[in-house]
């Protein structure tokens, strides 16, 4: 066969390999396609217009317990070269302790932890300080005693209640998540082909839940006439169900920023859920520092050994 | 098969050893005199980037083991306690978790591309037999594993899955009970989950020597699927050519291996399984990990829960039987035209299923489910032995150095 011909011949396969693939997945997609129709749209303005039947009732009852896909926020820490803004979890730590703690806990977060490179970076003195304005539950003693003693960098923060139980009995029956790693246990999917991208390098996209617990903070609309609410349970879109335990925490000016930020909900809000992330996330900083040197150092090391392997192969056909 | 150069051992030490145990001769004929055929192209790297994973999952794992807790009330806390407290355990903990997905991913290439090839047929199908018993073991490692967080979709998951040999008629409740070691999952399941998460990799390591001991036996298959008639003309020596196309492949892998560990390390994961396990709320959704989709799929296509189990194990074993499947007398899909449409429609399907797998088993999905499910079985079952019958192969060249010659080695 000439090499002329054996050629052409290659080029025809190929071309005919790559059209097999190109309607391997158009006709994939065509047979789907229907499947993601169904799913249901995020009702809009438009539901709430029209004085509903009793049927359209019904439907939109339906509908609305659907949550509402959360918005999207700009964060300092997402992307390759995303880093924490330590002005923003100290204000988010602020918000966590004078608004969540008094229902919320965060029990793997250590007293310590705060004074950490990458994280909101207060000074030892600040940390011994805040510690020992908690009282800590420590025993036995030598008398077999258990006794409260003030805290040490060392601790965790005590929680607000001492269980599930205390807190149901004091909250109507709600039993606030705990917040240490909330923000990595909340998500939601931006569904086919979305969330392809999310995993791509320029288009990576991790924060997920950051953005619905800001949605979910900022959320809290009034109940509307149509819909009945449990007693103690208030109307927010962003959260499954759409109903809520949580009173709305946040109000303008409830916390005090030194810093001269905006007092806020939506400053408080993004604030809070910066620092619920870096609890969640400790290491992140160190986590992306060191991921770009690996990824640099191999890049090079598959260019090295791409051509080493080259000049190997040039001498055989192959 | 015979290397291309035998070994002598130069020192006197090597002379000594060798002549008690010739384990020097054994490691030089097998990874550096070892003859492969000149005409791979770079989908046969993956059976190196297997074995490196192997090994990148045994050391995380050993190390993450040091400082893991296998009880229910402490294990979750343990996990975090990895991630904040133990130095580098938040890029041991995401190496280990992303490692598995990358391990899947390999493994996956390298089974398509022995379909594509033809990698099974004769004289390769104890090789590619015991390429399914690796799969299996591995996919067991991987559910143990996934539980041992005792997050909500570990211990749901465990519960599903568990759950599925409670089909067997007669003995099957009583067969859940002897592998939970109770009722319902709880801290007995976690502690031989763990036991067996840990054996269960060096089980693999046992089986893939098999592997590899039966692979240099017969010998690599090739991208002409012609067996080597000449080794001077058609193979060149392991090292250096293979070595440094293996370190190739291994390189630019570990580059998204490396993104995923340290710039997305949650993106294949669930969030539900950052909520400790809590046996008295189920989860909306119950999704297995990604690699686990496909069969998830075929298992709930099937309304009827014994059939359905069925099914399940049945799209894994059916790939043993794949060597006296495929009627083809031709080994690779180049010289195959019907086939190597046919392949890429069954990728497609393949995917399609795992897309399906992480759906809600209600509606269209389901019933897409159900037809996908179906052209799976028949690929294996009627497509491809009618196929090998009717198809008019291509006419392939005598030997591996003239399929080069005819330039038909792509260089993928």
């Amino acid at each position: 066969m000439s090499e002329a011909h054996a050629k052409s011949r290659r080029l025809v396969s190929s071309t005919k390999g790559w059209s097999l693939v190109t309607f391997g997945i158009v006709a994939t997609m065509a047979l789907v396609a229907p499947a993601w129709a169904q799913q249901e749209a995020p009702p809009s303005a438009n539901d709430q217009v029209a004085a509903p039947s009793a049927k359209e009732k019904e439907a939109r009852h339906e509908s609305e317990r659907h949550e509402q896909k959360p918005k999207r926020f700009d964060w300092s820490f997402a992307g390759a070269f995303g880093r924490y803004d330590k002005a923003q979890l100290r204000r988010g730590f602020k918000v966590y302790k004078e608004v969540c703690s008094s229902c919320h806990s965060i029990k793997m977060l250590a007293f310590r932890n705060l004074s950490q490179p990458g994280g909101p970076e207060f000074s030892e003195k600040e940390v011994e300080a805040l510690a020992a304005s908690y009282k800590i539950k420590d025993g036995p003693n030598e008398s077999g005693e258990y006794y409260d003693r003030p805290g040490r960098p060392s601790d965790r923060f005590p929680p607000p209640f001492a269980n599930e139980q205390a807190a149901r009995a004091a909250l109507a029956g709600n039993y606030p998540p705990d917040m240490s790693v909330l923000a990595k246990a909340r998500g939601y999917s931006r569904g086919f082909p979305l969330f392809l991208f999310d995993a791509l390098p320029g288009f990576s996209y991790q924060e997920h839940g950051v953005d619905y617990i800001v949605s979910l903070m900022e959320g809290y609309e009034n109940t509307p006439p149509d819909v009945k609410l449990p007693e103690g349970q208030f109307y927010d879109p962003y959260m499954p169900g759409r109903r809520i335990g949580m009173p709305p925490p946040l109000s303008d000016g409830v916390v005090t920023y030194d810093d001269g930020a905006p007092q806020t909900i939506d400053q408080y809000a993004k604030d809070v859920a910066a620092f619920m992330m870096w609890v969640a996330e400790p290491h992140l900083e160190s986590r992306k520092r060191i991921g770009l040197g690996v990824i640099a150092f191999l890049l090079v090391f598959v260019g090295l050994l791409y051509y080493t392997k080259r000049k190997i192969w040039s001498d055989v056909p192959h | 098969m015979e290397g291309h150069s035998q070994y002598t051992p130069k020192s006197g030490f090597a002379r000594w050893l060798e002549r008690r145990l010739p384990i020097l001769s054994f490691i030089h004929d097998s990874f550096i005199a070892y003859p492969t055929p000149k005409n791979l192209n770079y989908m046969w790297v993956f059976g190196a980037i297997l074995s490196f994973m192997l090994v990148a999952q045994i050391a995380t794992g050993v190390v993450l083991a040091m400082h893991y807790t296998a009880e229910t009330t402490l294990a979750f806390d343990s996990v975090e306690k990895i991630m904040r407290d133990v130095n580098w355990g938040t890029m041991l903990r995401y190496a280990h978790a992303n490692g598995a997905s990358m391990f899947f991913l390999a493994v996956y290439i390298h089974i398509f591309r022995g379909m594509y090839y033809g990698s099974y047929k004769e004289p390769r199908e104890v090789l590619w037999i015991l390429g399914v018993i690796i799969f299996m073991l591995m996919m067991a490692t991987g559910f143990l594993g996934y539980v041992l967080p005792w997050g909500q979709m570990s211990f749901w998951a465990a519960t599903v899955i568990t759950n599925l040999f409670s089909a067997i008629p007669v003995v099957g409740t009583s067969i859940t009970t002897w592998l939970l070691g109770g009722y319902s999952v709880d801290n007995p399941t976690l502690n031989r989950f763990y036991a067996l998460h840990y054996l269960v990799p060096f089980i693999i390591v046992a089986i893939v020597a098999l592997h590899v001991w039966a692979l240099h036996v017969t010998g690599q298959n090739n991208p002409s699927g012609i067996e080597v008639k000449d080794i001077k003309r058609d193979t060149v020596p392991f090292t250096p050519y293979a070595t440094l196309k293996d370190g190739v492949g291994i390189a630019a892998f570990l580059v998204v291996y490396a993104w995923l560990t340290f710039f997305v390390p949650n993106y294949l994961g669930h969030p539900d399984n950052y909520i400790e396990a809590n046996p008295l709320v189920t989860p909306p959704h119950i999704v297995p990990e990604w690699y686990f989709l496909p069969f998830y799929a075929i298992l709930r296509a099937i309304p009827n829960k014994l059939l359905g189990v069925i099914a399940l194990f049945s799209s894994i074993l059916i790939t043993a039987a794949l060597p006296w499947l495929d009627t083809s007398k031709v080994k690779s899909a180049v010289y195959r035209p019907l086939f190597r449409k046919e392949f890429w429609v069954f990728l497609a399907v393949c995917i399609g299923l795992g897309y399906l797998g992480a759906q809600p088993a209600e509606g269209a999905y389901l019933w897409f489910a159900r037809l996908f499910s179906a052209y799976y079985f028949l690929h294996f079952l009627v497509i491809l032995p009618v196929i090998g019958r009717i198809e008019q192969p291509e006419q392939a060249p005598e030997s591996i150095e003239a399929s080069i010659i005819r330039g038909e080695t792509s260089h993928v």
